[in-house]
């Protein structure tokens, strides 16, 4: 349970660590937070002959508004960005999805970028992500930067479309326009903070009416990478979110997963918690914005 | 066998700042225990489940065993040890846990207060949902967490005014 032996280098500028990473490749890693690197290298999963560290890079420090994109730098600590109420109000489903992420120990450590890279199928950043169509900027030494949507970006499980050679930078994550927004996360796990065995994310806009005028929503833990079912959102646009139509939403999109057997739970049992927490998630968000409309304050659960 | 290179590195420790040459693989709970002789903070699973070994980081709590020596240069780290006040005193939560029996084989007890005493810090009268919260990332296989939740409360109940 001890990493094997490597070098150490605190990167003074984005800029160096990339220009290193290009000169080491594949035997170099990137650590910032380190909440998921530490113990795999404790485990000796991973074995990097050169740790890089861009924990303390102010340019990957900053959250920022543009427009209708708050831009949220890589090396962000989960815990600043569940202090910051600012970005909570524009992404409210982020604020939802960051209390179910680890524990206040991981959360002062880990950040939003390192989250995203591991990819790991059931995190619930990734599903956020992926759910709110977030943009994710890339930089290297050599090829400068290109930016990803969400959906390109989580190619397997623990694998994103990141190269070697490259760092994720920042994040853009859309913030919805108008009024009636809210956002709802739930997740069941064996115990609070351990990764999920599913998960679910959801984010709808109501108009005064009480007719579904945008809805996004997604599931974690029932795949090889998180899902979100954009075309089967589609059909809650236009309607009541009455609960029929919730179940069959939800039915039809736990059946699109194709989630693994393993000892915590079979594939049937986790596309069932799917289902629940697709139904239930889809709830919760129609009942924050409606309480969003009345002018009740966010966050303020039914 | 690969070695690597040494690096030095200065944290504050209990407010005294401790130099120390480290090879970076050295896990901040070995730098603590092994080269400090901070032995209050735990081992427990080394990976980041049990909580054992959490110490305060800049104020905020973090696992010990999920970092290297070398991430903690020029911060500051408060174990255990640094909570009272004063050597042979205990501080309000620890008192607290004396108090109402938190412990039972003590194993999980430094990263229980170090996760009791941030909460605090930053909420000094947390509802029961908040004290679980705060301590869901510390297992104890002892006390079934009743008594540690009591203690928090204990510690942060409001204090009656004295009277005259």
């Amino acid at each position: 349970m001890k990493a094997a032996a490597f070098d150490y280098i605190r990167a003074d500028s984005l800029a160096q660590a990339l220009e290193l990473l290009a000169r080491h490749g594949n035997d170099a890693k990137l650590i910032a937070g380190g909440q998921s690197l530490v113990p795999m290298m404790a485990m000796r999963l991973v074995r990097p002959a050169l740790l890089i560290d861009i924990h303390r890079l102010a340019e990957l420090q900053s959250i920022s508004r543009h427009g209708q994109e708050v831009q949220i730098g890589a090396g962000v600590r989960q815990r600043t960005l569940e202090d910051d109420t600012a970005a909570h109000t524009l992404l409210p489903l982020v604020a939802k999805a960051l209390r179910w992420v680890g524990h206040a120990q991981t959360r002062n450590r880990g950040t939003v970028g390192g989250s995203l890279v591991h990819a790991d199928p059931s995190a619930e950043l990734p599903l956020a992500a992926l759910v709110l169509d977030a943009k994710l900027r890339l930089a290297s030494h050599t090829g400068g930067e290109r930016v990803m949507q969400a959906a390109d970006f989580f190619v397997g499980p623990m694998q994103s479309a990141t190269g070697e050679t490259e760092c994720l930078s920042s994040i853009a994550w859309p913030a919805w326009e108008g009024s009636g927004i809210g956002a709802a996360f739930d997740e069941v796990a064996i115990r609070h903070g351990d990764f999920a065995l599913a998960s679910a994310a959801a984010q709808v806009q109501l108009d005064a009416q009480g007719i579904c005028r945008r809805a996004s929503f997604g599931a974690g833990g029932v795949d090889g990478v998180p899902r979100a079912f954009p075309a089967i959102a589609q059909g809650l646009v236009g309607q009541r979110l009455e609960p029929n139509l919730l179940r069959s939403v939800a039915t039809a999109a736990a059946a699109a997963c194709d989630p693994g057997n393993d000892p915590h739970a079979s594939a049937d049992y986790r596309r069932h918690l799917a289902t629940i927490l697709i139904v239930r998630v889809l709830r919760e968000a129609a009942q924050a914005a409606a309480q969003s409309l009345r002018g009740e304050p966010a966050g303020k659960q039914a | 066998m690969s070695t690597s290179k040494l690096v030095s590195i200065a944290i504050k420790v209990n407010g005294v700042v401790r130099e120390a040459q480290v090879e970076p693989r050295t896990t901040l709970v070995d730098f603590l225990r092994d080269a400090l002789l901070l032995t209050g903070t735990h081992v427990g699973c080394e990976h980041g489940v049990c909580g054992a070994c959490s110490v305060l980081l800049d104020g905020e709590p973090v696992r010990s065993c999920c970092m290297f020596a070398v991430q903690a240069d020029g911060l500051s780290v408060t174990t255990v040890e640094g909570l009272a006040p004063q050597r042979g005193q205990l501080s309000a939560i620890q008192d607290a846990f004396c108090e109402k029996h938190a412990l039972q084989c003590g194993y999980c007890t430094p990263g229980m207060l170090i996760a009791c005493q941030a909460l605090i810090t930053r909420n000094p009268h947390p509802d029961e949902a908040a004290i679980r919260e705060a301590i869901s990332g510390n297992l104890c296989r002892c006390t079934g967490y009743q008594q540690i939740v009591d203690a928090v409360k204990h510690a942060t109940a409001p204090k009656e005014a004295p009277h005259d």
